[in-house]
């Protein structure tokens, strides 16, 4: 391998380090190995950004090329080619496309998968037309001589005019190559593929002498893919769109035409270089395992118990930490409320700390789902569930991908909401991040527990099925079923911005790389406490707030009145306390809330202490339960038989009990189909970068949820 | 008289056929991308269990797709 590095240093290396070199990108096809060697290069030097006006992620880290030299490097996001089939491949082009962009890279480094040449190449042959200084990173060359192909480095890299390095992105052999050849001064490939046609030529070159490029393949490129292209103004569209219309440009013949040159001379090109002994051997194994693990009975079989670790693993494991940091959050809020006091104090532990605590407790959750989601899609199993799943979640408008988040949103929404992020097609993914949190979480569950044993009797039918499990499951399917009819409604209203495809690579099955399991749940924690983290913390405040302090003296003078009664109904200290802060709050701005919307909850069977719930709800749907205990005067040992009896014995004007089966069904309902999480509404902002999907959702899933309590409590009333 | 014209789509399991040409347009982009270029020898390779998408075997890799997609790659 020295030698293929000393030969590369005598082509392409151009006189020592003049303007070093400070901005590298990785370029590559999907599974070519490029986030393992972005991962390799930069460790844990790595940030996620976002490309401007697109939800696309942008990598970028710091690497250590020499110990003289850092450079930034960007990794752009898979693509087979440099014409853009969605949304995230557009990114690439118009970073390269424009020399003016902050990003522009002085050196491309090509990703390419060994035991797949022919179509690795494709994208390469093109990149070099472009002419950017670039190196080859042959990856995978162990896979592609297991498949019996040997490549002769040397003669592909004198084929194709660029230096080529051998190397293995998972376990960092060539790394180092790479690396010290990249840190110097590189030229432009030193051939080109693909000559462009005679008749074009006119067209290209006005584009190129316009725009004062310096290719004419660039020029060809800005005439295909103008419209994709941000950084052109309106007029520079313009010109185009009429020197396209002047010489009948054809954009989709021109782009076939142009694929299948490459192809013809790929093949040609390769003859040299590459060998193949022996075709379609390794695949036996891919092939034995899918046909148990994409089998008509055992593959759905195996699906779901892989489910169902992970759900006892989120459930379950993710407990131990959780409580944890619930312990701990709630150790510290007592600490500092023992030896400090003020309404400052209590806005730092109740507002801030408690807020700070509503987003760390999901990290736990967060980690595990994303440890698995990782894993599965290491392994290549992931590609295989989208496959099996396909048929089924396109009838309803979703896409075999869509199954992993509405899967996950049983656990809770917010990772689920950040698992669509695989799905590359805008439109399904829209639609699943949409429904996933009419999925029952299990932020619900406490709600679920004590409405159900308030009014379904605990009865069993045939020995063993218990009644009130019965109506539990009953609520997860209404969720279920709201989460894919809706789904089916919004593919009728949504207009794709793109085609769905289902075309894509099914990769083999791999040993994951548990370097990049570790950096991806690294990854997805820290975009979740920084982004969505900062607007819970916001709205917690708010509802501190909003809980806390009333017009005027307000809450001053129900503290006295309830004194005054503590002392002539001869009270306990706890009682007193209880009642005091079941005024309190009926006396603060969220009580008043409570007060005002009671006109618009009343035709739903609540009265203004529910909505004090429903308001605090949105903090967490959890917090229902406390809020209740809290109105109710429960006492701060949320005992579910106390709070039970405590809402049994609640009367309303005409001294019937208050909870009768009507209000608490409607209750259930509305908790069921509500928006009532500002942590889903945070992340679902984060990752659509608009609040207008988020707004959508608050609207649509609160609207269903009125409708559905108010049929719900007409009916049974 | 000549035999209507098959797609990969109608290939049985195991059966191999030669592209001729792609007929959707804006797809047949994807797909040339994908290395599926007149001439190419396609192999279907395994059909997903409820009988859609199908996986095809093309330049020595394994391409899943679904039966409409595979409906517009025409064989020889």
């Amino acid at each position: 391998m020295t030698e293929v590095i000393g030969s590369v240093a005598a082509t392409a290396v151009k006189t020592p380090v003049k303007n070093a070199i400070s901005k590298i990108a990785l370029i590559g096809n999907p599974n070519s190995g490029k986030s393992s060697l972005f991962n390799q290069l930069t460790g844990l030097n790595q940030k996620v950004g976002n490309f401007p006006g697109v939800t696309v992620d942008k990598k970028t880290g710091i690497s250590q090329l020499t110990p003289q030299h850092k450079v930034q490097i960007i990794d752009l996001p898979g693509t087979y080619s440099l014409y853009p089939k969605s949304l995230d491949e557009k990114v690439i082009i118009d970073l390269l496309y424009n020399k003016k962009s902050a990003l522009y890279p002085d050196v491309l480094i090509i990703t390419v998968d060994a035991s797949n040449l022919k179509r690795n190449l494709l994208l390469y042959t093109q990149l070099a037309d472009l002419g950017i200084p670039a190196v080859l990173g042959l990856n995978m060359t162990d896979v592609a001589e297991t498949h019996g192909i040997k490549i002769n480095v040397e003669q592909l890299q004198q084929d194709l005019g660029v230096p080529v390095v051998p190397m293995n992105a998972r376990n960092g052999v060539g790394i180092t190559a790479l690396k010290i050849l990249v840190s110097q001064q590189l030229e432009k490939p030193a051939k080109t593929f693909y000559q462009i046609p005679e008749e074009l030529m006119v067209l290209v070159r006005q584009i190129r002498y316009y725009f004062e490029l310096k290719n004419d393949y660039l020029a060809l490129h800005y005439a295909h893919q103008y419209k994709k292209l941000s950084f052109l103004s309106e007029s520079d569209k313009s010109y185009i769109e009429e020197l396209r219309e002047q010489y009948a440009f054809n954009s989709n013949t021109l782009q076939a035409a142009e694929t299948i040159e490459r192809y013809t001379i790929i093949n040609e090109l390769l003859l040299d270089s590459v060998k193949v002994t022996r075709a379609e051997s390794n695949e036996k194994f891919s092939n034995k395992l899918d046909q148990v693990l994409t089998h008509k009975v055992w593959g759905y079989l195996i699906f779901f118990g892989v489910l169902f670790m992970m759900f006892q693993a989120i459930f379950a494991w993710a407990t131990y930490p959780m409580d944890l940091i619930d312990l701990g959050v709630a150790s510290l809020n007592q600490f500092i409320q023992s030896k400090f006091d003020g309404p400052l104090v209590n806005l730092l532990t109740e507002g801030i700390i408690a807020g700070l605590g509503g987003v760390l407790i999901f990290i736990p959750q967060i980690a595990i789902l994303f440890a698995f989601i990782a894993i599965l899609e290491e392994t290549g199993y992931m590609a295989r569930v989208t496959f099996m799943m396909d048929k089924i979640m396109r009838k309803f408008g979703l896409n075999g991908k869509s199954i992993v988040p509405l899967i996950s949103g049983v656990a809770c929404a917010v990772p689920a909401v950040m698992a669509a992020r695989n799905i590359d097609n805008w439109k399904d993914r829209m639609i699943t991040i949409f429904v996933t949190p009419l999925m029952s979480c299990s932020a619900r569950i406490p709600v679920y527990t004590v409405l159900i044993a308030l009014v379904v009797p605990e009865r069993y039918y045939l020995g063993f099925l218990n009644l009130q499990g019965i109506v539990l499951m009953g609520l997860y399917l209404l969720g279920f079923l709201a989460a894919i009819f809706s789904a089916l409604v919004m593919k009728l209203i949504l207009k794709a911005k793109e085609r769905s495809y289902f075309i894509m690579e099914f990769p083999v099955y791999k040993m994951p790389r548990w370097k990049n399991v570790g950096l991806t749940i690294i990854e997805k924690v820290k975009a979740f406490v920084f982004e969505a983290g900062k607007v819970i913390v916001a709205i917690s405040v708010i509802l501190w707030v909003m809980a806390s302090y009333g017009p005027g003296n307000a809450i001053e003078t129900a503290e006295q009145q309830v004194r005054q009664t503590a002392v002539t109904r001869n009270l306990t200290e706890a009682e007193t306390n209880n009642l005091i802060s079941s005024h309190k709050l009926e006396a603060s701005y969220a009580g008043l809330f409570g007060r005002a919307i009671e006109p618009a909850i009343r035709p739903l069977g609540f009265d203004w202490k529910i909505g004090i719930a429903l308001l605090t709800s949105f903090a967490a749907r959890e917090v229902f339960v406390g809020t209740i205990s809290t109105i109710y005067s429960v006492g701060s040992d949320e005992n579910i038989s106390t709070i039970k009896e405590k809402l049994l014995a609640e009367k309303d004007a005409t001294g019937q009990p208050f909870f009768t089966p009507a209000r608490s069904f409607s209750l259930l309902i509305f908790y069921v189909f509500a928006m009532q999480c500002m942590s889903t509404l945070a992340v679902v902002y984060r990752e659509t970068r608009s609040w207008k999907w988020p707004m959508m959702q608050l609207i649509y899933m609160s609207g269903l949820a009125y409708v559905c309590s108010y049929v719900v409590y007409q009916l049974f009333k | 008289m000549q035999k209507k014209q098959r797609s990969v789509r109608e290939l049985k399991i195991g059966e191999k056929g030669t592209i001729c040409c792609l007929q959707d347009q804006e797809m047949s982009l994807k797909l040339l991308e994908m290395g599926c270029i007149p001439g190419t020898e396609v192999k279907m390779n395994s059909r997903a269990p409820l009988g859609d998408p199908v996986t095809i075997i093309v330049n020595d890799y394994t391409l899943s797709l679904r039966l409409d997609e595979a409906a517009t790659i025409m064989l020889k």
